[in-house]
């Protein structure tokens, strides 16, 4: 299973194989919300996620 | 076989329901994150990784018109279309669609300095509503309950960035504790639900915390969400309505509809009818 490491506390978050860009994985540490921001092979890059833009919304 | 691109910018619950429709209708439906797109807007030739119709998903407003209007200038269909997203992405404009139309609307003002403003709370009285014409989910929606706080809300935006200081005031429609969302996918009203504002809070938005709830969907109710997503345009709506003293009222259409909460209550497929409509529109 491809891991990246969380930004806030630095431990490894577990990655689902399934998983696209854009998705939001949950740090089993300190709970907060990363978005995958890169796939390339194992490798995959995390930030943390936006809660909501300025211009978000239907 | 037909393959639909959904262009997106996070992976929400929606977007997971619809490729999990997809795997269900043998749709060939690919995720493209909008984060790893280019696309040469000088040139007609479309990108290599776009199939032959586009489902936009994106949650940002400006990326997804921007987006909508380079994809649909190569002629590829685009639900919702360019014209749909720059019409339902200011209120203003889609006061002013359904207007033309005959849709019944909230009575509402613009004006653009605090002097205006208050000169349109004259007409209107208080309490009244202060929106913003770009901007969701009801954030930004200010109660204006007298003069001094609407005065006081009116100068704060003359120093926010000038799509903020264009007051868009509405009068505060005497409803129940609750509006409809009817969802219209082409010309067909699909589902509805109630939305309820969760406790201490007014708004209904469920992305606010407010509460979905089934909503049979009447004859007036049908009759008046097909108009108003006519006014708009062929494509996918969420209609807002509100059960007002004089009948029912449009105050919004929306272009990206979130379902997660609503597919339960509804118990409608609306990701799958969603798809069947992207489909009917993609080039053969």
């Amino acid at each position: 299973m491809p891991k990246a490491i969380c930004p806030e506390c630095g431990v490894d978050v577990e990655i689902p194989e399934d998983a696209l860009v854009g998705e939001i994985v949950s740090c089993p540490d300190c709970g907060l919300e990363l978005e995958i921001v890169e796939i390339a092979g194992g490798s995959v890059k995390v930030r943390v996620a936006a809660v909501e833009g300025e211009d978000w919304g239907e | 076989m037909v393959a639909i691109t959904m262009v997106y910018d996070q992976l929400r619950p929606e977007e997971r329901m619809l490729l999990q429709s997809a795997e269900k209708l043998g749709v060939d439906l690919i995720p493209l994150s909008a984060s790893e797109l280019t696309v040469e807007v000088s040139s007609r030739e479309k990108p290599s990784e776009i199939g032959d119709a586009v489902l936009q998903r994106c949650v940002s407003y400006f990326r997804n018109l921007h987006l909508t209007a380079a994809l649909e200038a190569k002629g590829m269909p685009v639900v919702n279309s360019f014209s749909s997203t720059l019409t339902c992405g200011n209120k203003l404009f889609v006061t002013l669609a359904l207007m033309k139309a005959g849709v019944p609307v909230p009575k509402t003002f613009v004006a653009f300095t605090t002097k205006g403003g208050l000169k349109a709370l004259e007409q209107l009285g208080y309490p009244a509503m202060l929106k913003p014409v770009v901007g969701s989910w009801g954030r930004m929606v200010a109660p204006l309950k007298d003069a001094d706080s609407a005065k006081a809300l009116f100068e704060d935006r003359e120093y926010m960035y000038p799509i903020y200081q264009v007051l868009y005031i509405q009068e505060m429609v005497k409803r129940p504790p609750r509006d409809i969302r009817c969802f219209v996918v082409g010309d067909e009203a699909i589902a509805a639900i109630y939305r309820y504002a969760p406790p201490g809070e007014w708004r209904t938005n469920t992305a606010r915390g407010g509460r979905a709830e089934n909503c049979p969907i009447t004859s007036e109710i049908e009759e008046l969400a097909l108009k108003a997503a006519k006014a708009i345009g062929d494509g996918v709506y969420g209609v807002d309505m509100m059960e007002s003293e004089n009948g029912l009222v449009v105050h919004e259409v929306n272009h990206t509809v979130e379902f997660r909460n609503s597919v339960p209550v509804t118990g409608v497929d609306i990701p799958e009818k969603i798809l069947e409509y992207v489909i009917s529109k993609a080039k053969r």
